[in-house]
């Protein structure tokens, strides 16, 4: 499989070329701090749905998924029916008031509406965190992509995608970013489909097999293994984490602001759920043709499974043109997901650390924020170096049960409850953050062991979330006096739509 | 050298359309915050929120039930649509659809609901302001 290394190689550099080209020419365009940061908040919602979908669908999406749904069957199909559903969560209950909130990070919008600057320093140190988790595997992802097509060393391809990054992100900012991550998402989706016509005709052309032939009985379950009262806990854990975490995911979160007002938002986010069950009905596909075709991949090595089917499969210079196409859709999901992270760390570094007054000194917002995109790239690059083993859907849906266990909570009571107070938001987020952290550093650490307190630490979200919850709603019953006095007017900017002119 | 950074200011860009802007004895009320302006702006996040939980409702009742219709009746797990595996069927193609029809319909139902916030607001302005009803 590695003998034939040309295809991959192409692959690898007519994405990193074209990242570079669309961010080099958004560059002539973006002129103020505002475009940077927000694209000037002008981003019509077809564009920008395809931006989001560029930038969410990752590692985990394009390789994760199949690999997972090849080994464990139809449990794993939650992963991304939650990462879609997540929209539909975020849609009704925060899409638009987030826009209207007028803030363009999570710690603005907690400080805009508390009024108080230990939330923001809290929720920065969250979203810095969260970020470099879920920065974690896009890095280790491409090492193991490289590693499969090309027979690089793992650390290459981490670094081939951290330079890209950056090079990418710290000329021009969001606004040309957002033409990066919209031609992302058609280059995923189109290097996924088109292998998918070829494969399913070489399927019937063999006859048609059954891919559940091969595969034992809970292939067709979706529920958690090993099933019975563990697999439903856990099943409903990975429901709660995938479709409240989305709504907290730091550089999905910065994409809304750059709608240019609330209706826009809700539009961009209904495009942005077409085009993911669009690209996660296929997938699957590569799953269950994998159970016939590719056997030896079902232990150990899955996540490689929609690399090199195309060449088990077909084979000659068709197979080597397919295994190109779907090299560079794999690329292209690291590249567009770590940039809009790295853009929404950069963002929160920028703002509360290297935009700071430093002695004397003190850098400009552009400047601030390359220095920061430095740093938000390094930091994982570096932990992600000593390569661990850990499956990449699984770290990401680790960030995804922190987000909602953190995030969540603060944007749907801080959106839909005037009682909350900056007191009440810090307990919530304490406890939400540290127990779902404790967990995800447990799981980590440890090797899978079955039992109750292996699946409630595995999957903390259905315990941590309500714990949450119920936390902030306590406190800030508790400390009732310190409401913040502009909550009710708050709520007006919230919720009242742009074409009625009221004091915001 | 000083600890606070300077305070956020909000970024805007120009606004793009100010398609028929409403200015009327009700926006007064409302920025005033008066018991009147309280009513309307109550009402309205009523709506708001309990539309978006009729639509998790949906969600919860149709996507949510899966994993305990698969408990309570494991022979679910034989069942074929064709060669396709029921789970893999609701899971993997027709659960995609319907999120975009529940998100469609939010979206109908919720710019209805800031219509008839917009005209109720507006509305006040003929009944004058010394009776605002």
């Amino acid at each position: 499989m590695t003998t034939d290394v040309v295809p991959g190689i192409v692959a690898v550099v007519l994405v990193s070329l074209a990242t570079l080209v669309i961010g080099t020419w958004g560059l002539r365009i973006s002129r103020t701090t505002s475009d940077f940061f927000v694209a000037s908040r002008t981003v019509r919602p077809r564009l920008n749905a395809s931006a989001i979908g560029g930038e969410y669908l990752s590692a985990a999406s394009f390789l994760g998924v199949a690999g997972l749904l090849l080994t464990f069957g139809a449990e794993m199909l939650w992963y991304p029916v939650g990462w879609t559903a997540g929209y539909l969560v975020l849609l009704v209950l925060v899409a638009a008031p987030l826009r209207r909130s007028g803030a363009y990070t999570l710690p603005d919008f907690a400080e805009a509406r508390l009024g108080s600057r230990g939330v923001r320093k809290l929720c920065s140190v969250l979203v810095v965190g969260i970020g470099w988790l879920y920065l974690l595997p896009q890095f280790q992802g491409a090492g193991v992509t490289l590693r499969s097509t090309i027979g690089a060393p793992e650390w290459s391809g981490s670094l081939v995608v951290a330079v890209v990054v950056l090079a990418s992100v710290s000329p021009g900012g969001m606004r040309s970013i957002t033409f990066v991550q919209a031609f992302q998402y058609w280059l995923k989706l189109t290097a996924l489909l088109i292998p998918v016509f070829v494969l399913l005709a070489v399927w019937l052309a063999d006859g048609a097999a059954d891919p559940t032939a091969s595969a034992p009985a809970s292939w067709s379950v979706p529920l958690a293994a090993p099933g019975g009262g563990i697999g439903l806990y856990t099943t409903y854990s990975l429901i709660v984490a995938t479709f409240l975490g989305t709504m907290g995911l730091p550089h999905v979160v910065v994409r809304f602001y750059t709608n240019p007002d609330g209706r826009a938002a809700r539009r961009t986010t209904l495009a942005v759920l077409a085009l993911l069950g669009i690209f996660y009905v296929l997938p699957p596909v590569y799953a269950a043709l994998g159970r016939i075709y590719a056997p030896g991949l079902v232990a150990g090595r899955s996540d490689v499974l929609v690399l090199e089917l195309p060449n088990l499969m077909v084979g000659g210079a068709v197979g080597a043109v397919l295994t190109g196409l779907v090299t560079a859709g794999a690329f292209a999901a690291f590249l567009s997901t770590s940039s809009g992270l790295t853009i929404a760390v950069a963002g929160v570094l920028s703002q509360d650390v290297t935009g700071r007054r430093w002695g004397s000194f003190r850098l400009g917002g552009v400047a601030a924020f390359r220095v920061a995109a430095a740093i938000a790239v390094v930091v994982p690059l570096l932990m992600s170096l000593p390569a661990q083993d850990v499956a990449v859907a699984r770290t990401v849906g680790l960030a995804f049960a922190v987000t909602a266990s953190t995030f969540a909570p603060l944007l749907m009571l801080g959106i839909w409850w005037r009682g909350l107070t900056p007191a009440g938001a810090v307990a919530g987020l304490l406890v939400g953050g540290l127990g779902s952290g404790f967990a995800v550093a447990w799981t980590l650490a440890t090797s899978p062991a079955a039992g109750w307190a292996s699946a409630l630490l595995g999957q903390p979200a259905a315990w941590s979330v309500p714990a949450s919850f119920l936390t902030m709603v306590a406190v800030s019953r508790l400390t009732r006096a310190s409401v913040p006095a502009h909550a009710g007017r708050f709520m007006v900017r919230l919720h009242t739509p742009e074409v009625v002119e009221l004091k915001r | 050298m000083s600890d606070q950074p300077p305070p956020r200011v909000r970024v805007t860009g120009p606004p793009r359309r100010r398609a028929h802007a409403v200015r009327s004895a009700g926006t007064r009320e409302i920025d005033a915050e008066t018991a009147l302006g309280e009513v309307f702006m109550r009402s309205l996040l009523r709506e708001q929120l309990f539309l978006a939980l009729r639509v998790l409702a949906a969600l919860a009742a149709t996507v949510g039930m899966l994993p305990l219709l698969f408990h309570l009746f494991p022979s679910l797990g034989d069942e074929r649509v064709g060669q396709m595996p029921l789970a893999w069927l609701l899971l993997g193609v027709l659960t995609y659809p319907w999120l975009v029809v529940l998100g469609w319909f939010y979206i109908r139902r919720s710019e209805d609901h800031e219509r008839d916030f917009a005209d109720l607001v507006g509305s006040l302005d003929e009944a004058g302001p010394e009776d605002p009803r």
